[in-house]
């Protein structure tokens, strides 16, 4: 892993650099939130801090996306299924954390439930007093319905556009079924009011630093696994799938095998983001299922640069930060500026902004020599 | 007024006879009480003089109107007057005693009673019915004359009804119904006596079958009848109910035979009963079927109109137009643009709606393809997220002009309401017409891709661009004029969903994914195949609807038909030949 790991620093300059910025970041920004009292010129907010960790999740999702969209070609238009369903797995955690501070006092059941006049907690609740056991689910949900899917889809060779239209409707269909008040998750308020997470409180400064930090870290594994993963044997057979898909499989690789394996690889990394996305925004509820958030998420790829990884992170940070300024300060422009750079990063910048700063630095290079 | 003169007997007498005559109650005794009381002084006035002579002294004239009261010994205003502080029991005897005396214009006071038009006048007492329409002022009348009441300017006050009370009114305006030259008229009292029934109808409404001529009233009228027999101690009456009532479809008549069927005592009727009940509810469950296959059609019909677009943009020429539902909603935003611009003329706004907005979608849709889908041919993924882009766009465009709130637009008048079948099978106008107007567009269409020129070259560039380039075909025109035609469809889709659903700048993307879902378990490239899978899943999705409740049905057809993509990914009906392995 180490060696695979110096490999990666040694021949990959950009994400190596991406790395180190990161860690540069995440170090800084920790330290002057911790170290600096408030209202100091140094102090970074313990909300900007929670923006940052909140944009990290985000662009592991995208990470995620782009895995399988620029690396192998499948375009899924449901990858917030995913992270939802690893969000929901931490928040059904945080929940049973909550104990008998809920409004009405129940020890056991969580308070919608309680609203609901169930006396009994669902057998899909128990163990999710564990930390272990939430923390598995937060891979393995996500990983059985990419797995069942991707086995029905990848066999029967749906493709292209067939896929992501179907994607699009499994994304759907959880969002409807979720807002039922039967599934037991909330319905359509969702899982909230939390309280503490492995017994640090929630709303305590540490707690949000150790959250961000986290993300940061995730965020770095998630980089570098799809970094290994692309870089191995195996990625590279992905790659041909994504140039040619039958002249690969006709050479005689397993290419539905491939796929299905890479697919539940990215949605168990969309479900991590997910997971860590829900206690710093301190709600989930099925609108993270809403198909609009999931074709955002393959936004920030293109526009950031698909197939590099690093570049879908640039993408989620642009985006998401445009997103947080816009809602604010013009939210009648927000929409046309989302819109604006659909239309722009799909007709001008097909590499995205990463692929714009090659350009402009070839440029450089070239009037150089 | 035959009787002139009046002695204390006389009228007590005639008074009492009255009394006993009816159901004693306290209105009455009140009633009778002050008649005394105006009477017995009066008569020591009057007791050897015509009244004709008597000087306008106060009692005198009070008793006059006594006199003429006499025969209708009890006058409407009498009735009337303590109304307003009567309790709601006192209220219900006095519409009884109304009812029976049947004075002129008493339907128009239980009517507007009923209404809540009725008021007191606080400091005179005087009954006034107030009627309200919009966009008038309040007009007044004098309950008892009905004489308009022109500048009026009193204190008033309604007087108050409850549900018993309102019941009582209604069946009390039945009666007079009942009398109504007019049949229609005639037959809604009947309805309605039969929803309420009492027991105190039943023989007036068998005198009324006598005379009546109508056959629709007899019909009505021997149900009724039927079913008030149905309660009868005698066992052949019950039999001969139980079999006039075969085949109605009723929930009343249906309730009531199974009630039969469960507690009847005799063994031939029970028979009867029997049978009569399995026939009915043979009759129901078909009309029912009838029903569901009906709002199966109507909910097909929105998918297909949605879908038939997508057919052509997405189908033929294999462009993933995600602004596919925000074309739409600039067809239902045009239809009430128009609207606003002739609020006099609704039916005919919705007529012009249809070319409008054919225009304006299928415009903005010229202005994607040439803008941005010509540049991304070949690359569908890269399409999908351009036109998501312009969707979004486009709903805000529409969310800064109109306001983010919904707009409703009109339904003209032959739209709306219902075409009643039979008592358990109706069908609205609005639905019915959708219906009709899919099929139109569909055969539409039809005829443009297979009978025009440009049907001709859009077929054959979407089979094979290169050759048909080759042969002179002006491909880039074909394919903004193709893109034109399925956005305009979807802006006739547009007019279509704004008679159905408010018009807000979220109506089309609630629609996309069931049309992309429509389009694709069709057959992609297949006119016919979108046809018959938004009908198929309109009705399948109504089927599932009464098991699994709404949103359970509209989950598990997404499941059905990503699972059914998996077996079938060309959908149901595939295209054939080379160009099939374009797609």
């Amino acid at each position: 892993m180490f060696a695979s790991l110096a490999s990666i620093l040694r021949n990959d300059r950009a994400t190596s650099v991406f790395l180190l910025l990161l860690t540069v970041v995440t170090v800084l920004a920790s330290l002057a939130n911790l170290l600096f009292p408030e209202g100091s010129a140094l102090h970074v907010s313990t909300y900007t801090l929670g923006l940052l960790g909140k944009y990290m999740t985000y662009a592991l999702l995208a990470v995620a996306v782009d895995l399988i969209w620029g690396y192998c070609g499948i375009l899924s238009l449901g990858h917030t299924a995913f992270f939802a369903l690893g969000g929901y797995a931490m928040g059904m955690y945080l929940m049973r954390q909550i104990g008998n501070r809920g409004v009405y006092g129940d020890p056991v059941l969580p308070d919608f439930m309680v609203f609901l006049n169930w006396d009994t907690l669902p057998w899909y609740w128990h163990g999710f007093d564990m930390f272990w056991f939430a923390a598995l689910m937060v891979l393995v949900a996500p990983a059985i319905l990419a797995f069942v899917f991707g086995w029905l889809a990848f066999r029967s060779r749906v493709t292209g556009v067939y896929f992501s239209i179907i994607t699009q409707a499994l994304t759907y269909a959880l969002l409807l079924a979720f807002f039922r008040n039967e599934m037991g998750f909330g319905g359509n308020n969702g899982l909230t009011d939390f309280k503490d997470l492995l017994g640090f409180d929630l709303q305590a400064n540490t707690t949000r630093v150790a959250l961000f930090i986290s993300s940061a870290v995730a965020l770095a594994a998630g980089v570098i696994a799809c970094r290994f993963i692309i870089s191995s044997r195996f990625g590279r057979v992905i790659q041909a799938i994504r140039d040619s898909e039958s002249r690969t499989r006709f050479i005689g690789y397993r290419v539905d095998n491939y796929k299905l394996w890479l697919f539940v690889f990215s949605a168990m990394l969309a479900g991590i983001a997910g997971a860590l996305y829900v206690p710093q925004v301190g709600i989930i509820n099925p609108g993270e299922f809403a198909p609009i958030n999931s074709i955002e998420a393959v936004v920030w790829v293109a526009v950031g640069g698909r197939g590099t990884l690093y570049g879908a992170v640039i993408g989620a940070f642009l985006v998401n930060y445009a997103k947080t300024y816009f809602t604010i300060a013009l939210p009648e422009i927000w929409l046309y500026a989302l819109g604006g750079l659909f239309v722009i990063s799909t007709l001008f910048l097909p590499q995205g902004v990463v692929g714009l700063m090659n350009k402009v630095m070839q440029r450089k290079q070239e009037a150089r020599v | 007024m035959p009787q002139t003169r009046i002695t204390p007997l006389a009228l007590m007498a005639s008074l009492l006879r009255n009394c006993l005559r009816r159901t004693p109650s306290s209105v009455r005794q009140l009633i009778l009480l002050t008649g005394l009381l105006i009477a017995l002084p009066a008569h020591a006035l009057a007791a050897d003089k015509p009244i004709a002579d008597t000087p306008n002294v106060d009692q005198t004239n009070i008793e006059v109107d006594a006199v003429e009261d006499v025969d209708p010994p009890i006058s409407f205003e009498s009735l009337l007057d303590p109304l307003a502080k009567a309790s709601f029991s006192e209220k219900e005897k006095v519409v009884d005693m109304i009812v029976e005396e049947k004075f002129s214009g008493s339907r128009k006071v239980l009517a507007a009673f009923l209404d809540n038009a009725l008021y007191f006048d606080a400091q005179t007492g005087q009954v006034l019915i107030i009627s309200e329409s919009e966009g008038q002022e309040d007009s007044y009348f004098d309950a008892i004359s009905g004489d308009a009441l022109s500048g009026y300017s009193g204190d008033a006050k309604k007087i108050r009804t409850n549900n018993g009370l309102r019941k009582k009114l209604r069946g009390a305006i039945a009666r007079f119904d009942l009398d109504d030259d007019n049949a229609v008229v005639r037959l809604g009292a009947i309805k309605q006596l039969r929803d309420d029934p009492d027991d105190e109808i039943m023989p007036l409404l068998r005198e009324q079958l006598k005379d009546e001529t109508n056959e629709e009233v007899i019909e009505q009228l021997t149900v009724t009848l039927a079913i008030f027999d149905l309660n009868s101690d005698d066992a052949d009456v019950r039999l001969s109910a139980v079999q006039r009532l075969d085949g109605e479809l009723g929930n009343d008549v249906y309730n009531r035979i199974k009630i039969l069927t469960e507690e009847e005592q005799d063994s031939q009727v029970k028979s009867a009963a029997l049978s009569v009940m399995t026939r009915i509810e043979g009759k129901r469950s078909f009309y029912a079927g009838l029903e569901t296959t009906f709002f199966g059609l109507s909910f097909g019909s929105v998918l297909v109109l949605s879908a038939i677009g997508l057919a052509i943009t997405f189908g033929v020429m294999g462009v993933i137009n995600m602004a596919h539902g925000e074309l739409m909603m600039l067809g239902a935003y045009t239809t009430f643009v128009i609207q606003q611009m002739m609020p006099d003329h609704i039916g005919l706004s919705i007529l012009l709606s249809i070319p409008a907005a054919f225009l304006v979608s299928g415009l903005v849709g010229i202005a994607i393809e040439r803008g941005i889908v010509r540049f991304l041919y070949g690359r569908p993924l890269e399409t999908l997220l351009a036109t998501f882009g312009v969707s979004l766009i486009l709903q805000q465009v529409v969310r800064s002009i109109f306001s983010p709130l919904n707009r409703s637009v009109q339904t003209p008048e032959m739209m709306s309401g219902l075409l009643r079948i039979n008592e358990i099978f109706a069908i609205t106008y609005n639905r019915l017409y959708i219906l009709i107007f899919t099929l139109i567009v569909f055969a539409g269409l039809l005829l443009i891709l297979n009978r025009t020129s440009l049907g001709l070259k859009v077929r054959a560039v979407s089979q094979n661009r290169q050759m048909a380039k080759a042969i002179g075909v002006r491909t880039d025109r074909v394919d903004a004029l193709t893109f034109g035609l399925g956005s305009g469809v979807a802006g006739i889709a547009g007019v279509a969903l704004s008679q159905l659903t408010n018009v807000g700048p979220n109506l089309g993307q609630s629609y996309i994914i069931d049309s992309f879902m429509v389009v694709v378990f069709g057959g992609v490239g297949n006119l016919w195949g979108t046809l018959i899978a938004g009908f198929g899943l309109g009705i399948f999705n109504k089927i599932l609807e009464p098991y699994a409740g709404a949103v359970l049905a509209k989950i598990f057809i997404l499941v059905f038909i990503i699972l059914f993509i998996q077996r079938r990914k060309q959908g149901l009906f595939p295209q054939k030949g080379r160009a099939a392995e374009d797609h």
